[in-house]
């Protein structure tokens, strides 16, 4: 009986599952700080003129804050993407390498 | 404005051409296949893709129009920055891969993965080409204001050339060298942005920013019943008085030429301050300053007032570290030019009079986005709005989805999308000092904020204007020619398998269509460009997000998410989410003040429509498929 495809497509849609779901999370995170940003901008827009770090005032610090989070939240992703991936790999490896025909191409 | 065409910068402008043609006639021998010339045969590696991602998206909506806005207006500019990179967030996070998994050439492919029914082929189709073509429009306009200082040219001669030479490129080329070309513009830009904002951080902050800066007169006159009835200096003869938007402007006469004033009266006294003005009146010269165009006495402006550091007025600081080139703008005051119309005896006067605002008011929210001084609930509305289509409009835009497909796996698209937001983020810091730079740098050319940048870095010397210009050029060039090849390959791929579905179309006839498809598409930015000279590219280009993330958008994220979305609910959805958008685009108070109107009379008073449009297109979606999920299964 060949069992190759179908464990292929499972360890596919585990692992495209995973990613979708860490990847929801990290959006939930961002789109939290971005709402943040919006809402203080159009509701208390005085507030921004506090300043906050390094003699810049919440605004600016605010606005830099959002673009260096989304490159952070970009590598942290992409590490805990990659690394599930490797994990994946492995066990396609070890599949082959005990006969399992068509697993983890 | 009066520009004197560059010999240097019409010699890199010619070489970037010359380089950009090159690229497209190289990689035309590899795009005779659908897949070659839609997505460049999926070959890209992820990193040229990232970058070329940069490329695209860095358009002249964030180079020129970006850092005009904040030369002008000052942090509410960069308010489009931070949205344009939130908007990256939704597209790594939650678009790239599961749209790479189940794609082909378009986004039609994946919305149409699981349905394979025409009408989401003929609904995604359309959607492209709109949302092409409005996010063509300030490309072109961005090009036209480019050309006009870099080679002398009119605006229409600026816009007819770059899309013909953007027909010729994607005609020829398709998406492989779409990529290259990108890839090398979305390098140079970032790379020389950085050298701009070296040099404005270098030269520092002074009240006087050049020595041929214009100084600008300030008079008093007394005032007997509130009327201006004397000038102190007699070299000056009042001529004329008029009020407009809660000001008072006054004509003087001094040999023989006629300048407006601003006047700030008190009791018996006024002072005058010098304005810019152009008026015009059919059949007559148009005066700049009361003077025809050649006397050149329409000056570039913006400077900073009243100077402090550290608690002290200075004259200048001399070279200055990033942070305290900020920090010293906010603790400053700078002169901006506001702008109104009036008519004065049968001419029309542009007017542009001196404004001191405190730092403090330019490093936060409000002066472009009425949410503080004189906001109203509609207006508050507006800026949300904006700020909603930028976070979900960035991953709906038809030329960032076709990118996905350029690479060979989900993994590829991941990558590549990261490595476009760290250099997208990275410019977009840029833009602040680049603005803030243009405002207090005496370079601002009032009729025209989308030059702001270009004529920044004219400031440090004909060199880096010229390589800056060429640079834009290419930006324009780059953009333009994927959206195109996003907008053909919505015509030859999806309108066409959807319209055609009985009679075999060859690979080779859908390059054809396609090709055709470009053409027309330049076409019509072309004539879109030349209508819309003058308009802010930003503002233009934040219509084209509202319109891809209120069509696009939430057909996406239901197909993805949603497991009861029907084909007939994303056919409604996306039609749905375009035509309210559009429509409440057409009547908004800026369009109504392109058409002549009084943009009071706007029916729903929004310039931004995706705080209404997108929840439409959502409620469409779920509505018909709750409807039709029976009858589908």
């Amino acid at each position: 009986m060949d069992h190759g495809p179908a464990v292929e497509y499972q360890e596919e849609t585990a692992l495209s599952d995973y990613k979708t779901k860490i990847g929801l999370r990290f959006f939930a995170i961002y789109g939290i700080a971005f709402t943040g940003f919006v809402l203080i901008n159009t509701f208390f827009p005085q507030l921004m003129k506090v300043k906050v770090l390094l003699g810049l005032n919440l605004a600016v610090s605010y606005g830099f804050g959002l673009i260096i989070l989304a490159i952070i939240m970009g590598l942290a992703y992409n590490a805990v993407c990659t690394k599930k991936e490797q994990e994946y790999e492995a066990l396609a490896k070890q599949v082959d390498a005990h006969g399992g025909k068509g697993a983890g191409k | 404005m009066t520009y004197d065409p560059s010999i240097l910068a019409t010699l890199l402008f010619s070489i970037i051409v010359i380089i950009v043609l090159a690229i497209s006639i190289y990689f035309s021998r590899q795009s005779s296949s659908s897949k070659g010339y839609f997505a460049a045969g999926g070959t890209i590696p992820w990193t040229i893709n990232g970058v070329a991602f940069a490329g695209d998206y860095l358009s002249a909506a964030s180079f020129l129009g970006i850092c005009g806005m904040i030369a002008l207006s000052g942090y509410d500019g960069f308010l489009y920055s931070i949205g344009y990179l939130a908007g990256w967030i939704v597209a790594l996070f939650v678009i790239a891969e599961p749209l790479k998994r189940l794609g082909k050439f378009t986004f039609a492919d994946a919305l149409d993965s699981h349905f394979n029914y025409p009408g989401i082929r003929l609904a995604a189709g359309i959607s492209t080409l709109v949302v092409s073509v409005f996010y063509l429009i300030p490309q072109m306009v961005g090009a036209g204001a480019l050309v006009t200082p870099l080679l002398g040219f009119p605006h229409w001669v600026g816009v007819v050339f770059v899309g013909s030479l953007v027909i010729f490129i994607v005609a020829t080329a398709g998406m492989k060298a779409t990529t290259y070309v990108q890839f090398i513009k979305g390098t140079l830009l970032i790379v020389f942005s950085l050298v701009l904002v070296i040099a404005i951080l270098g030269k520092g902050l002074a009240t006087s920013p050049s020595e041929g800066y214009h100084e600008f007169m300030t008079l008093t006159g007394s005032v007997k019943d509130g009327k201006v009835v004397g000038i102190d200096d007699p070299g000056y003869r009042l001529t004329g008085e008029t009020t407009a938007k809660g000001h008072v402007f006054v004509r003087l006469e001094r040999d023989g030429v006629h300048r407006w004033y601003l006047s700030d009266a008190t009791l018996d006294k006024t002072i005058l301050t010098e304005t810019l003005t152009v008026e015009t009146a059919p059949g007559t010269v148009t005066l700049y300053n009361g003077l025809p165009k050649e006397a050149e006495a329409f000056f570039q402006v913006g400077h900073v007032d009243t100077l402090m550091v550290n608690g002290e007025k200075v004259e200048a600081t001399g070279p200055i570290g990033p942070f305290k080139f900020i920090e010293t703008i906010e603790d400053s005051t700078v002169i901006r030019f506001i702008g109104l119309t009036f008519s004065f005896e049968g001419k029309s006067v542009a007017l542009w009079y001196q404004e001191p605002t405190a730092g403090t008011e330019l490093m936060r929210p409000g002066l472009e986005f009425k949410v503080d001084k004189g906001s109203t609930p509609l207006s508050k509305l507006n800026f949300v709005s904006l700020m909603v289509a930028l976070f979900f409009g960035t991953s709906a835009l038809p030329h960032v989805l076709i990118r996905y497909y350029t690479v060979p796996s989900p993994k590829d698209a991941r990558k590549s999308t990261i490595l476009a937001i760290a250099a997208i983020g990275f410019f977009y810091v840029l833009t602040l000092y680049i603005g803030f730079g243009a405002m207090v740098n005496g370079v601002i050319d009032v009729q025209n904020s989308n030059m702001s940048a270009p004529l920044l870095a004219k400031s440090f010397g004909i060199l880096l204007f010229a390589v800056i210009s060429a640079i834009a050029f290419a930006t324009v060039l780059g953009t333009v020619s994927g959206l195109i090849v996003a907008a053909s390959g919505a015509v030859a791929h999806d309108m066409m398998k959807s319209l055609f579905r009985k009679r075999d179309i060859s690979d080779e006839q859908r390059v054809v269509i396609g090709k055709i498809a470009a053409i027309v598409v330049g076409g019509i930015a072309i004539v879109l460009g030349i209508l819309f000279e003058g308009m802010n590219v930003s503002f233009l280009v934040g219509l084209a997000f509202s319109i891809a993330a209120s069509a696009n958008f939430p057909a996406i994220i239901m197909m993805l998410f949603w497991k009861k979305t029907t084909a007939k609910g994303i056919v409604a959805s996306v039609l749905v989410g375009m035509i309210a958008s559009v429509a409440i685009i057409l009547v908004s108070p800026s369009m109504f003040v392109r058409y002549g109107m009084d943009p009071a009379n706007s029916p729903l008073g929004l310039d931004n429509p995706a705080i209404i449009s997108i929840p439409l297109s959502f409620i469409a979606l779920v509505v018909v498929s709750l409807i039709t999920r029976k009858k589908e299964a």
